[in-house]
């Protein structure tokens, strides 16, 4: 394990206060991050969790510079490495996407180009990112499929897509990803659309391979189950906003908003007594209020006091940051038990 | 996203519908394309039907003096001026639409229920009854289109009749496609299986159910098929294969009949022409704009 | 890859052989019946039993028509009443015309279609992209014969610049080795002759490529739609890649797959359209020949040439289908 201790280190990325909002011809408009802030340190894990529709894969595509340019207002400021990607000329950011910054998406029955040939789509990135001729790219694709984890690489250059299984695309992409040992890694529910089984080996191998190049990861997901092993710090989102942050440990020892010990409550846990049954959380992502009349939590919260409404709680707390005006007590438990 | 989820949501109950939906209607009515289309048929349709009364001379006789040299083009009393016969020009296109809305109504019915009892057959019996059915619309669509209608106009001899029988049977093949394709998806869809499970009969089952609901397709595909029986009828008379009468002021024939005289009366040729273009463009915005209402997937 | 080939080949035996039947009994039910439809009404008793020989109409009809494919087999398609000369002897004099004129019609839909769908998609929404798609619509529907009138009337009539009759000025010295009336000036060393011929070939190329283009048009642009909203594109994208990459390489590579289809299917309407647009530029092609064929009631260069065309449209879809199995890996290695 790394220190956590994002503080003494210069960070890699500042997100700072980002917000991105939908405009649709007669339509209101959709603000689906509002004003969020947090930093990645060097080699840092940082957890990005929610539920779907929470904002934070469009963070992550916010970040990286790739949402569609028409219908799309971004504010605030992204800055890696001191440099601001938000203001960047589009073919500076090209040069950065793929080099110092990757992504991994969540679907890799789609997310590779059935038509090109594996070996392409990764060397692409290594021809145009670090200069190398067709021959050396293939050499160091096959070195990459292998440290990813897919046997027989040579021959899975030369192969398509549907010729994989969806583990080994994955792998594939990730291979792509890390091809030029970018500074910043980011997953997006990189296991969610693979077996149970292969999900824990997806996580190992990210886990293993951002520790060996000191490369910071984002790890986008909606379960916590995922987080716990990899992470130093974790985001909860809901609604677009963050609504508590701590590092990884007292989170889950400690989860003071709600919604995370609702989250938490409905992860299936080994150290559980038997016979309480996991508790979901009432309600559904679409029961929201709009932030400016107070806490979007409040219709789904079971801590709701009349202090939610009209006005939203701050995100207070330097190490520990909470957006909540009723959090959960230490001693009131994540989980009710339910007798069955 | 949750509005667009919402939209799937208010939409979906349509998809399945087999009439035209109140909410196809109302997308239909704020359809710039739909109403040009509208328009356009409606114009085209009411000149048809009123073509007596609306055209200022007979058709088919002379009005005036005409040479080969010296036809005289637009004025106040003829519009579009005198044809190479010293016809009323004007009055000829008017009748035109009477006759080619006949051929392309015509036409169109018969094809469509000559393809639509291919397509019935075999959507409904399925196993050796399709596969004989296919192989025939296989063959019909392995001759292009103008050529197989070419063959039939000429086998039946030239004439308004052969033209529409012609017209028809090419366009068999594809209403026969379509019922087909149409029939062998419902048949997999839940409310089939659910009325078969409570033991409706199968002839029950095709007729209340599926080809109702096959229906809406059918629909958007004839008023497209009426704009090309349009135009393919113009074609045929283009080629000399429509009615020897030189009385009867066919589009196409009136635009084979004037086109040498490009440098002495360009116009004689382009008054039919935009006709033509008019009636076909008219079905084809309207065709468009009903597929693109009544199915959502289009919609773009 | 081998076999579906074989089995594509397999499934066009019983359609040319329905076909085959369904022209034999086509001349057996023509007006006046075949010995007068194929001969004409004033044919000499001697053609008439040359005729009945060749059909062996005498007996029965399913010797007959063994006879007659044998006989088509052979290359014996008949004898045009017009011109008095074997159908397929006509037949390869004419059809080169015609090759030349279909090719420019689709290189013309082909190279204007695919970049005008390409950029209407890419500025979705646009008036660039509602321009294109009204313009396609209303390609779709204006008939052949009239857009050549029109072309005639305003490059020729009113502006002089290209002509409008022919393959060839007629006061051109021009050797013709092929037939093919541009490579012949090519291969003759006659550029002159070549440039001449391809300036023929511009306005009957529009005007029978404009409903093949219109289709180019819909069909890339709704491809395109469909690919850019692909999470492939996204990943490349995320890659950094160049912009021209991520165009060719990831959109239009496999935008451009279904256009591969609609260009097989269009061959049959270039062949069907070329019968009005020769017409029309009095182009001395295959359609040109047929159109003159048809007002001379020349039955059996109508059945040559109807059953030469199918045969050339299955083919055509055939190689279609094999050049997509090539470029499509999920065909090719299923």
């Amino acid at each position: 394990m790394r220190p956590v201790n994002p503080a003494s280190r210069g960070s890699l990325l500042e997100v700072e206060d980002l917000s991105v909002v939908f405009r649709q011809r007669g339509r209101a408009d959709v603000r689906a991050v509002d004003g969020v802030s947090f930093s990645v340190s060097p080699g840092e894990t940082v957890g990005l969790v929610g539920e779907s529709g929470c904002g934070k894969s469009v963070t992550s595509l916010a970040i990286m510079g790739l949402l569609p340019k028409r219908g799309v207002r971004v504010e605030g400021g992204v800055s890696f490495d001191g440099t601001d990607l938000l203001s960047l000329p589009p073919d500076k950011l090209r040069l950065l996407r793929g080099r110092d910054l990757a992504i991994v998406f969540q679907d890799p029955m789609t997310s590779l180009n059935p038509v090109v040939p594996i070996g392409t789509q990764v060397t692409e990135v290594l021809t145009r990112h670090r200069g190398l001729s067709n021959g050396e790219a293939r050499e160091e694709a096959a070195d990459l499929l292998r440290r990813v984890g897919i046997p027989d690489p040579s021959r899975r250059l030369r192969e398509y897509p549907h010729q994989l299984s969806g583990g080994m695309r994955q792998r594939a992409l990730i291979a792509a990803a890390l091809a030029c040992r970018p500074r910043l890694l980011i997953a997006d529910e990189p296991t969610t659309a693979l077996d149970v089984t292969i999900q824990a080996q997806i996580l190992e191998l990210l886990k293993t391979l951002v520790a060996e190049s000191g490369t910071a990861l984002i790890l986008i997901t909606h379960d916590l189950g995922v987080v716990a092993g990899t992470c130093d710090t974790v985001h909860v989102m809901y609604g677009g906003r963050i609504v508590e942050r701590a590092p990884r440990h007292e989170l889950f020892a400690e989860p003071r908003h709600p919604y995370t010990g609702g989250l938490l409550a409905s992860v299936p846990r080994l150290d559980q007594p038997r016979g309480v049954r996991l508790q979901p959380i009432e309600g559904s992502p679409r029961d929201v209020i709009p932030w400016a009349r107070g806490c979007a939590f409040a219709p789904r919260c079971p801590n709701r006091v009349e202090e939610c409404t009209p006005v939203a709680p701050e995100l207070l707390g330097d190490r520990h940051g909470l957006r909540c005006v009723n959090p959960l007590r230490s001693d009131q438990p994540a989980t009710k038990a339910v007798p069955r | 996203m949750s509005l667009s989820q919402a939209e799937t949501v208010a939409v979906a109950p349509e998809e399945t519908g087999g009439s035209l939906g109140r909410d196809a209607w109302r997308r239909l009515r704020r359809n710039p394309v739909a109403i040009a289309g509208a328009l356009l048929v409606t114009l085209f349709v009411v000149v048809a039907l009123l073509a007596p009364w609306l055209a200022p001379y007979p058709p088919d006789k002379p009005v005036g003096q005409v040479t080969p040299v010296s036809i005289p083009g637009p004025s106040a009393e003829h519009w579009f001026g005198l044809d190479d016969l010293g016809r009323d020009e004007f009055t000829r296109v008017l009748w035109g639409a009477r006759w080619s809305l006949v051929i392309g109504v015509v036409s169109l019915l018969l094809g469509m229920a000559g393809g639509l009892l291919l397509g019935l057959l075999a959507g409904a019996f399925g196993g050796w009854v399709d596969g004989v059915v296919m192989r025939v619309v296989d063959m019909m669509l392995s001759v292009p289109g103008l050529l197989f209608a070419i063959g039939v106009a000429a086998m039946l001899g030239s004439g308004l009749d052969a033209v529409m029988i012609a017209i028809a049977v090419v366009n068999m093949p594809i209403f026969a496609r379509l019922l087909r394709g149409q029939m062998l998806a419902q048949r997999r869809s839940d409310y089939v299986l659910a009325a078969t499970s409570v033991g409706v009969r199968r002839r029950r089952i095709v007729l209340g159910h599926i080809l109702p609901n096959s229906l809406t397709p059918v629909i958007v595909q004839g008023t497209l098929t009426l704009a090309t029986a349009i135009v393919d009828a113009a074609g045929l008379a283009f080629l000399g294969l429509s009615s020897n009468d030189p009385s009867i002021p066919e589009w196409g024939r009136m635009l084979a009949d004037t086109q040498r005289y490009l440098s002495s009366a360009p116009l004689l040729a382009v008054f039919p022409g935009l006709a033509i273009v008019i009636a076909a463009l008219g079905f084809t915005l309207l065709g468009e704009s009903l597929r693109e209402a009544l199915d959502p997937k289009y919609r773009r | 890859m081998l076999r579906f080939v074989v089995r594509r080949l397999a499934l066009l035996v019983p359609i040319l052989v329905g076909l085959s039947i369904l022209l034999f009994l086509w001349v057996r039910a023509l007006p006046g019946g075949p010995a007068e439809a194929l001969l004409g009404e004033r044919a000499t008793p001697e053609a008439v039993e040359r005729v009945q020989r060749l059909y062996g109409l005498d007996r029965p009809w399913y010797e007959q028509y063994l006879r007659w494919v044998g006989n088509v087999l052979r290359g014996d398609l008949g004898v045009s009443t017009r011109t008095q000369h074997p159908v397929l002897e006509e037949l390869l004099r004419t059809f080169p015309a015609t090759v030349e004129l279909a090719l420019t019609a689709m290189i013309f839909a082909v190279g204007v279609g695919v970049p005008l769908g390409y950029f209407a998609a890419r500025r979705h929404g646009t008036w660039l992209d509602h321009a294109s798609v009204a313009g396609s619509l209303f390609g779709i529907t204006i008939p052949v014969f009239f857009l050549g009138y029109m072309l005639k009337f305003a490059f020729a009539e009113k502006l002089g610049i290209l002509p409008t009759a022919g393959r060839q000025d007629p006061l051109m010295d021009a050797e013709h080795p092929t037939g093919f009336y541009v490579l012949d000036g090519l291969v003759t060393g006659n550029p002159e002759a070549a440039l001449d011929a391809l300036a023929h070939l511009i306005l009957p190329g529009i005007a029978l490529g404009t409903i093949p283009l219109a289709i180019v048009v819909r069909i890339t642009r709704a491809s395109v739609l469909d690919v850019l909203h692909e999470d492939y594109v996204r990943t490349a994208e995320a890659k950094g890649l160049r912009p021209a990459t991520i165009r060719g390489r990831h959109v239009l590579r496999n935008a451009l797959l279904p256009v591969v289809t609609i260009v097989g299917l269009q061959v049959g309407l270039l062949l069907g359209g070329a019968v009005l647009t020769e017409t029309v530029f009095a182009f001395p092609g295959f359609g040109k020949f047929m159109a003159d064929s048809i007002t001379a009631r020349d039955y059996a260069v109508l059945q040559g040439f109807i059953l030469f065309t199918a045969v050339i449209f299955v083919l055509v879809n055939l190689l279609v289908d094999i050049a997509y199995g090539l470029i499509d890996p999920r065909v090719r290695t299923a």
